[in-house]
């Protein structure tokens, strides 16, 4: 076994890796804000006393979580093109992550909502508070803050998943990569980097979310203990 | 028809008029009368079962009847076109559980339903959260969270929150269950100060020395039935077999 490993011809294309890293977390970062706008709705919706609303909820949820990212991404770029819409194949990569993750975040807030206990909202209603306004300042704060951990993973992995969208030549990470290792016959180091390269980004929106948490959850800043 | 009419004027604050409730094929209230006038404290007692909690919830129409007929404050709590963000403004409820919204602050919890249904000031709600606060002898604890106050000062958090929407009747639902004798004890004493100051009230209690010492008029269920109604003596000298036995297990 021989291996034999030079970096040399791969770091000297800094630049285009950092630009391909901070495309993704652009991505990443457009449909996990995005994302988390849909999977409010989302999981408003899925629990609406309105059947036709609950249903088309529950019908894109199924639809998404049931089929491949790749697929999906295929589905957004020719179906645009097929109806005459041209879209760069940035924007065509972030609607199709947001699609994507809209769908797992709806799921997730839902669960974080149905754990708001009956009591919470019952005593809310006594106040005269509207539904919107229950929503709002009574269930959505304890509900994110339930599930803080289970979201915040799901937008990591969206992160990650955006890989994907290397195929439909979205100037991301991993197209970069696939560039350079074909321009210098160095595949392993090249992946070898940008693994590590997504580790690094992974780390940096773990920290990101910790920072956000502390902002958007003063009782847990203050008092430490979950709800 | 029935017009659907404000009597403020009326000293009665809460009316039931047979009032039929079940739940499928449990029948939990079964053709239930009373009244309620302006400063009056009115305590359902009974078994566990026998409809009071139901009777109670259904005057802020977290239930809703089967048939009958319900006045609060004015409202046709039975009507279906009923403004029910328009009834909860004059009626307050505190439950067993105290339902604090464990988010916010006390003051973030009392200030809430002020500011975002009466749409007073900040400023305002502020000013009034520290004065039900004192009220209810928890001035200290504006900025603590629910989790950091003992069960007794979270339920008469509780009782300021409601206080702050300035109801016109109080509703109490088993609100010392959860505590201990002393806990009961400095709720207890926050409830009859606001009966001392006039508060319409309805309770749901078991704690029967207390009832004596507080209600105008006691209303014993028995099922899904008003089976005897009077002042507190009745507790000390009942006339019906059943509520002979209910306070004397009860005391």
């Amino acid at each position: 076994m021989n291996l034999n490993l030079d970096f040399a011809a791969i770091f000297e294309r800094w630049p285009a890796f950092l630009e391909g890293a901070l495309l993704t977390l652009q991505l990443a970062f457009i449909a996990t804000l995005l994302g988390t706008v849909i999977g409010v709705l989302g999981a408003i919706g899925r629990r609406s006393s309105h059947p036709i609303i609950a249903r088309i909820c529950g019908v894109y949820v199924e639809a998404i979580r049931n089929t491949p990212l790749l697929v999906q991404i295929f589905l957004v770029y020719f179906g645009l093109a097929s109806l005459g819409l041209k879209f760069s194949a940035f924007t065509v990569a972030a609607a199709a992550l947001t699609i994507n993750v809209g769908a797992y975040t709806t799921e997730i807030i839902r669960a974080g909502f149905d754990a708001i206990p009956r009591g919470q909202i019952e005593a809310a209603e006594g106040l005269a508070l509207s539904r919107s306004q229950i929503y709002w300042h009574v269930v959505m704060l304890p509900a994110i803050e339930k599930v803080y951990p289970a979201l915040t993973s799901q937008f990591v992995l969206l992160m990650l998943a955006s890989s994907v969208t290397s195929q439909i030549s979205a100037e991301e990470l991993t197209a970069v990569a696939n560039y350079i290792q074909s321009d210098t016959y160095r595949a392993f180091e090249t992946y070898i980097l940008v693994a590590l390269v997504y580790i690094v980004l992974s780390l940096v929106m773990r920290a990101g979310f910790w920072l956000l948490g502390l902002v958007i959850f003063p009782r847990r800043r203050r008092l430490g203990t979950p709800l | 028809m029935h017009k659907i009419t404000r009597t403020d004027t009326a000293s009665s604050v809460v009316g039931l008029s047979n009032v039929h409730k079940s739940f499928g094929a449990l029948k939990v209230l079964n053709g239930v009368s009373f009244e309620v006038n302006r400063g009056e404290v009115l305590v359902l007692i009974g078994r566990s079962g026998s409809g009071k909690s139901t009777a109670l919830r259904c005057i802020d129409r977290f239930e809703t009847i089967d048939s009958g007929e319900i006045v609060v404050c004015g409202h046709r709590v039975s009507d279906p076109k009923l403004d029910l963000r328009a009834l909860r403004q004059d009626v307050g409820i505190v439950f067993q559980s105290y339902n604090l919204f464990p988010h916010l602050t006390i003051e973030e919890n009392i200030t809430l339903a002020p500011c975002s249904v009466k749409g007073i000031s900040k400023v305002q709600a502020k000013e009034q959260a520290r004065r039900v606060l004192a009220q209810v002898g928890l001035e200290d604890k504006l900025h603590q969270y629910p989790e950091q106050l003992s069960g007794g000062q979270q339920q008469r958090a509780a009782i300021a929150r409601s206080l702050a929407m300035q109801p016109k009747v109080m509703l109490f639902d088993e609100v010392t269950s959860a505590l201990d004798p002393e806990l009961t004890g400095e709720v207890l004493k926050v409830i009859e100060a606001l009966a001392a100051d006039g508060m319409t009230m309805v309770m749901v209690t078991h704690e029967m020395g207390f009832a004596r010492g507080i209600a105008n008029r006691v209303v014993f269920m028995h099922h899904g039935k008003v089976h005897e109604t009077g002042p507190a003596a009745i507790l000390t000298s009942p006339a019906t077999p059943e509520l002979a036995q209910f306070v004397g297990t009860g005391l």
